[in-house]
Protein backbone atom coordinates (compact mmCIF):
# COMPACT_ATOMS: atom_id res chain seq x y z
CA UNK A 1 0.00 0.00 0.00
CA UNK A 2 1.29 3.50 -0.38
CA UNK A 3 0.39 6.61 2.00
CA UNK A 4 -0.90 9.18 -0.15
CA UNK A 5 -0.83 12.83 1.09
CA UNK A 6 -3.74 14.86 0.47
CA UNK A 7 -3.23 17.98 -1.45
CA UNK A 8 -5.54 18.97 -3.69
CA UNK A 9 -9.22 17.43 -5.69
CA UNK A 10 -7.74 15.96 -8.06
CA UNK A 11 -6.81 12.22 -8.04
CA UNK A 12 -7.41 10.94 -11.83
CA UNK A 13 -10.47 8.98 -11.29
CA UNK A 14 -12.03 11.67 -14.16
CA UNK A 15 -9.29 10.85 -16.27
CA UNK A 16 -9.33 7.03 -15.98
CA UNK A 17 -12.88 7.03 -16.53
CA UNK A 18 -12.74 9.06 -19.47
CA UNK A 19 -10.11 7.12 -20.93
CA UNK A 20 -11.63 4.03 -20.62
CA UNK A 21 -15.60 5.37 -21.85
CA UNK A 22 -13.62 7.79 -25.06
CA UNK A 23 -12.02 3.76 -25.58
CA UNK A 24 -15.37 2.35 -25.89
CA UNK A 25 -16.96 4.83 -28.52
CA UNK A 26 -13.58 4.34 -30.44
CA UNK A 27 -13.99 0.64 -30.15
CA UNK A 28 -17.56 0.71 -31.43
CA UNK A 29 -17.10 2.88 -34.14
CA UNK A 30 -13.91 1.17 -35.05
CA UNK A 31 -15.98 -2.11 -35.82
CA UNK A 32 -18.75 0.38 -37.51
CA UNK A 33 -15.85 1.34 -40.13
CA UNK A 34 -14.94 -2.28 -40.54
CA UNK A 35 -18.25 -3.23 -41.47
CA UNK A 36 -18.57 -0.32 -43.50
CA UNK A 37 -15.46 -0.87 -45.60
CA UNK A 38 -16.61 -4.73 -45.96
CA UNK A 39 -19.74 -3.63 -47.70
CA UNK A 40 -18.11 -0.55 -49.53
CA UNK A 41 -18.61 -1.39 -53.61
CA UNK A 42 -15.45 -0.48 -56.10
CA UNK A 43 -17.18 3.31 -56.66
CA UNK A 44 -13.93 4.67 -55.87
CA UNK A 45 -14.67 8.34 -54.42
CA UNK A 46 -18.52 8.00 -54.74
CA UNK A 47 -18.73 4.20 -52.79
CA UNK A 48 -15.85 6.17 -50.40
CA UNK A 49 -17.89 9.11 -49.60
CA UNK A 50 -21.53 7.63 -48.97
CA UNK A 51 -20.23 6.01 -46.28
CA UNK A 52 -19.32 9.55 -44.26
CA UNK A 53 -22.03 11.37 -45.97
CA UNK A 54 -24.86 10.21 -44.04
CA UNK A 55 -26.50 11.88 -40.91
CA UNK A 56 -25.62 8.61 -38.48
CA UNK A 57 -22.17 8.25 -39.69
CA UNK A 58 -21.47 11.89 -39.58
CA UNK A 59 -22.91 11.55 -36.36
CA UNK A 60 -20.39 8.88 -35.33
CA UNK A 61 -17.50 10.06 -36.72
CA UNK A 62 -17.83 13.67 -34.91
CA UNK A 63 -18.41 11.63 -31.81
CA UNK A 64 -15.10 9.39 -32.79
CA UNK A 65 -12.97 12.23 -33.82
CA UNK A 66 -13.64 14.50 -30.15
CA UNK A 67 -13.36 10.65 -28.30
CA UNK A 68 -9.99 10.67 -30.06
CA UNK A 69 -8.94 13.88 -29.10
CA UNK A 70 -9.91 13.68 -25.24
CA UNK A 71 -8.43 10.16 -25.21
CA UNK A 72 -4.90 11.84 -26.98
CA UNK A 73 -4.69 14.26 -24.65
CA UNK A 74 -4.86 11.90 -21.44
CA UNK A 75 -2.59 9.58 -23.10
CA UNK A 76 0.00 11.92 -24.32
CA UNK A 77 -0.27 13.75 -20.92
CA UNK A 78 0.61 10.76 -18.97
CA UNK A 79 3.45 10.28 -21.24
CA UNK A 80 4.78 13.77 -20.46
CA UNK A 81 4.44 12.91 -17.16
CA UNK A 82 6.53 10.03 -17.28
CA UNK A 83 9.26 11.17 -19.31
CA UNK A 84 9.51 15.02 -19.23
CA UNK A 85 10.58 15.55 -15.81
CA UNK A 86 11.55 19.53 -15.63
CA UNK A 87 8.40 21.37 -14.74
CA UNK A 88 8.95 23.96 -17.74
CA UNK A 89 9.19 21.72 -20.20
CA UNK A 90 6.67 19.63 -19.43
CA UNK A 91 4.27 22.52 -19.58
CA UNK A 92 5.32 23.61 -22.56
CA UNK A 93 5.00 20.05 -23.70
CA UNK A 94 1.39 19.94 -22.28
CA UNK A 95 0.05 23.32 -23.68
CA UNK A 96 1.71 22.50 -27.54
CA UNK A 97 -0.31 18.89 -26.97
CA UNK A 98 -3.67 20.63 -25.85
CA UNK A 99 -3.22 23.75 -28.07
CA UNK A 100 -2.60 21.02 -31.57
CA UNK A 101 -5.94 18.99 -30.04
CA UNK A 102 -8.24 21.68 -29.76
CA UNK A 103 -7.08 22.97 -33.14
CA UNK A 104 -7.79 18.93 -34.85
CA UNK A 105 -11.25 19.34 -33.31
CA UNK A 106 -12.23 22.04 -35.59
CA UNK A 107 -10.15 21.17 -38.71
CA UNK A 108 -12.71 17.33 -37.83
CA UNK A 109 -15.34 19.53 -37.64
CA UNK A 110 -14.46 21.24 -40.88
CA UNK A 111 -13.97 17.80 -43.03
CA UNK A 112 -17.19 16.68 -41.96
CA UNK A 113 -19.54 19.49 -42.08
CA UNK A 114 -18.57 20.31 -45.61
CA UNK A 115 -20.05 16.84 -46.32
CA UNK B 1 2.89 12.85 -6.81
CA UNK B 2 6.28 12.90 -5.38
CA UNK B 3 4.78 12.71 -1.31
CA UNK B 4 4.15 8.85 -2.18
CA UNK B 5 5.89 6.89 0.20
CA UNK B 6 6.54 3.19 -0.48
CA UNK B 7 6.86 1.31 2.29
CA UNK B 8 9.04 -1.68 1.35
CA UNK B 9 12.71 -0.94 -0.83
CA UNK B 10 11.93 -2.90 -4.12
CA UNK B 11 14.65 -4.44 -6.04
CA UNK B 12 15.07 -1.86 -9.12
CA UNK B 13 17.04 -3.17 -12.37
CA UNK B 14 16.77 -0.49 -15.44
CA UNK B 15 19.73 -1.74 -17.49
CA UNK B 16 17.63 -1.98 -20.61
CA UNK B 17 19.71 -4.85 -21.83
CA UNK B 18 19.49 -7.20 -19.97
CA UNK B 19 15.40 -6.61 -19.03
CA UNK B 20 13.40 -10.01 -20.14
CA UNK B 21 10.33 -8.50 -21.77
CA UNK B 22 7.70 -11.15 -22.20
CA UNK B 23 4.80 -11.21 -24.56
CA UNK B 24 2.55 -9.18 -22.40
CA UNK B 25 5.31 -6.14 -21.99
CA UNK B 26 5.96 -6.18 -25.31
CA UNK B 27 1.98 -5.32 -26.12
CA UNK B 28 2.14 -2.92 -23.30
CA UNK B 29 5.08 -0.53 -24.32
CA UNK B 30 3.84 -1.44 -28.18
CA UNK B 31 0.26 0.27 -26.90
CA UNK B 32 2.26 3.73 -25.61
CA UNK B 33 4.56 3.50 -28.30
CA UNK B 34 1.64 3.30 -31.08
CA UNK B 35 -0.59 5.55 -29.53
CA UNK B 36 2.22 8.14 -29.70
CA UNK B 37 2.97 7.42 -33.20
CA UNK B 38 -0.05 8.24 -34.26
CA UNK B 39 -0.49 11.08 -32.66
CA UNK B 40 2.50 12.73 -33.79
CA UNK B 41 1.12 11.71 -37.28
CA UNK B 42 -2.37 13.17 -36.49
CA UNK B 43 -2.05 16.17 -39.16
CA UNK B 44 -0.84 13.56 -41.94
CA UNK B 45 -4.12 11.46 -41.55
CA UNK B 46 -6.18 14.22 -41.05
CA UNK B 47 -5.19 15.91 -44.13
CA UNK B 48 -5.35 12.07 -46.11
CA UNK B 49 -9.45 12.25 -44.65
CA UNK B 50 -9.92 15.77 -45.60
CA UNK B 51 -8.19 15.00 -49.29
CA UNK B 52 -10.22 11.45 -49.29
CA UNK B 53 -13.21 13.92 -48.76
CA UNK B 54 -13.24 16.77 -50.64
CA UNK B 55 -13.72 16.46 -54.24
CA UNK B 56 -13.27 13.55 -56.38
CA UNK B 57 -10.45 15.51 -58.14
CA UNK B 58 -8.68 15.63 -54.25
CA UNK B 59 -9.70 12.12 -53.77
CA UNK B 60 -7.67 11.25 -56.78
CA UNK B 61 -4.51 13.49 -55.53
CA UNK B 62 -4.43 11.51 -52.08
CA UNK B 63 -4.84 8.23 -54.44
CA UNK B 64 -1.83 8.94 -56.03
CA UNK B 65 0.02 9.56 -53.02
CA UNK B 66 -0.72 6.31 -51.18
CA UNK B 67 -0.39 4.97 -54.44
CA UNK B 68 3.97 5.45 -53.81
CA UNK B 69 4.82 2.19 -52.18
CA UNK B 70 7.04 3.75 -49.36
CA UNK B 71 3.38 5.60 -48.52
CA UNK B 72 1.94 2.38 -48.67
CA UNK B 73 4.47 0.82 -46.06
CA UNK B 74 4.08 3.83 -43.63
CA UNK B 75 0.21 3.66 -44.35
CA UNK B 76 0.09 -0.51 -43.34
CA UNK B 77 2.44 0.41 -40.35
CA UNK B 78 0.58 3.15 -38.59
CA UNK B 79 -2.30 0.45 -39.87
CA UNK B 80 -0.80 -2.17 -37.67
CA UNK B 81 -0.19 0.61 -34.51
CA UNK B 82 -3.76 1.50 -34.26
CA UNK B 83 -5.12 -2.32 -34.95
CA UNK B 84 -2.52 -3.12 -32.42
CA UNK B 85 -4.02 0.03 -29.78
CA UNK B 86 -7.51 -1.32 -30.69
CA UNK B 87 -6.55 -4.82 -29.46
CA UNK B 88 -4.44 -4.39 -26.84
CA UNK B 89 -6.88 -1.61 -25.72
CA UNK B 90 -9.74 -4.02 -25.57
CA UNK B 91 -7.48 -6.30 -23.51
CA UNK B 92 -7.25 -3.70 -20.97
CA UNK B 93 -10.69 -2.88 -20.75
CA UNK B 94 -11.03 -6.84 -19.97
CA UNK B 95 -8.41 -6.27 -17.79
CA UNK B 96 -10.67 -3.88 -15.92
CA UNK B 97 -13.47 -5.87 -15.48
CA UNK B 98 -10.99 -8.68 -13.54
CA UNK B 99 -11.29 -10.88 -16.65
CA UNK B 100 -7.65 -12.84 -17.66
CA UNK B 101 -5.94 -10.96 -14.80
CA UNK B 102 -3.97 -14.64 -13.65
CA UNK B 103 -0.47 -14.91 -15.13
CA UNK B 104 -1.45 -18.19 -18.26
CA UNK B 105 -4.24 -16.20 -19.53
CA UNK B 106 -2.99 -12.75 -19.65
CA UNK B 107 -0.30 -14.07 -21.73
CA UNK B 108 -2.76 -16.29 -23.71
CA UNK B 109 -4.59 -12.87 -24.45
CA UNK B 110 -1.17 -11.01 -25.33
CA UNK B 111 -0.87 -13.45 -28.15
CA UNK B 112 -4.56 -13.27 -29.16
CA UNK B 113 -4.11 -9.55 -29.13
CA UNK B 114 -1.06 -10.36 -31.68
CA UNK B 115 -2.21 -12.29 -34.06
CA UNK B 116 -5.83 -10.64 -34.34
CA UNK B 117 -4.15 -7.45 -34.69
CA UNK B 118 -2.04 -9.01 -37.30
CA UNK B 119 -5.45 -9.90 -39.28
CA UNK B 120 -6.83 -7.43 -39.15
CA UNK B 121 -3.82 -5.36 -40.79
CA UNK B 122 -3.65 -7.12 -43.25
CA UNK B 123 -7.57 -7.70 -44.29
CA UNK B 124 -8.13 -4.11 -43.81
CA UNK B 125 -4.55 -2.76 -46.07
CA UNK B 126 -6.11 -5.53 -48.52
CA UNK B 127 -8.79 -3.89 -48.42
CA UNK B 128 -8.12 -0.11 -48.74
CA UNK B 129 -4.12 0.00 -49.95
CA UNK B 130 -4.81 -2.47 -52.94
Amino acid sequence: MINRIVVGAGYGLKDWIVQRATALIMAVYTLILLVALGAMGPGGYEAWRAIFANGFMQFMTFLFFVSLFWHVWIGVRDIWMDYAKPDGLRLVLMIATAAALVGYAGWAAKILWRL
Amino acid sequence: MAEIAIKKKRPKNLDIPTIRMPLPSVLSILHRISGAVLFLLLPCLLWLFQQSLASPEAYAAAKAVTSNVLVKIVLLGLLWLYMHHFCAGIRYLLLDLHKGVDLQPARFSSKVVFAVSIALTLIVGAKVLL
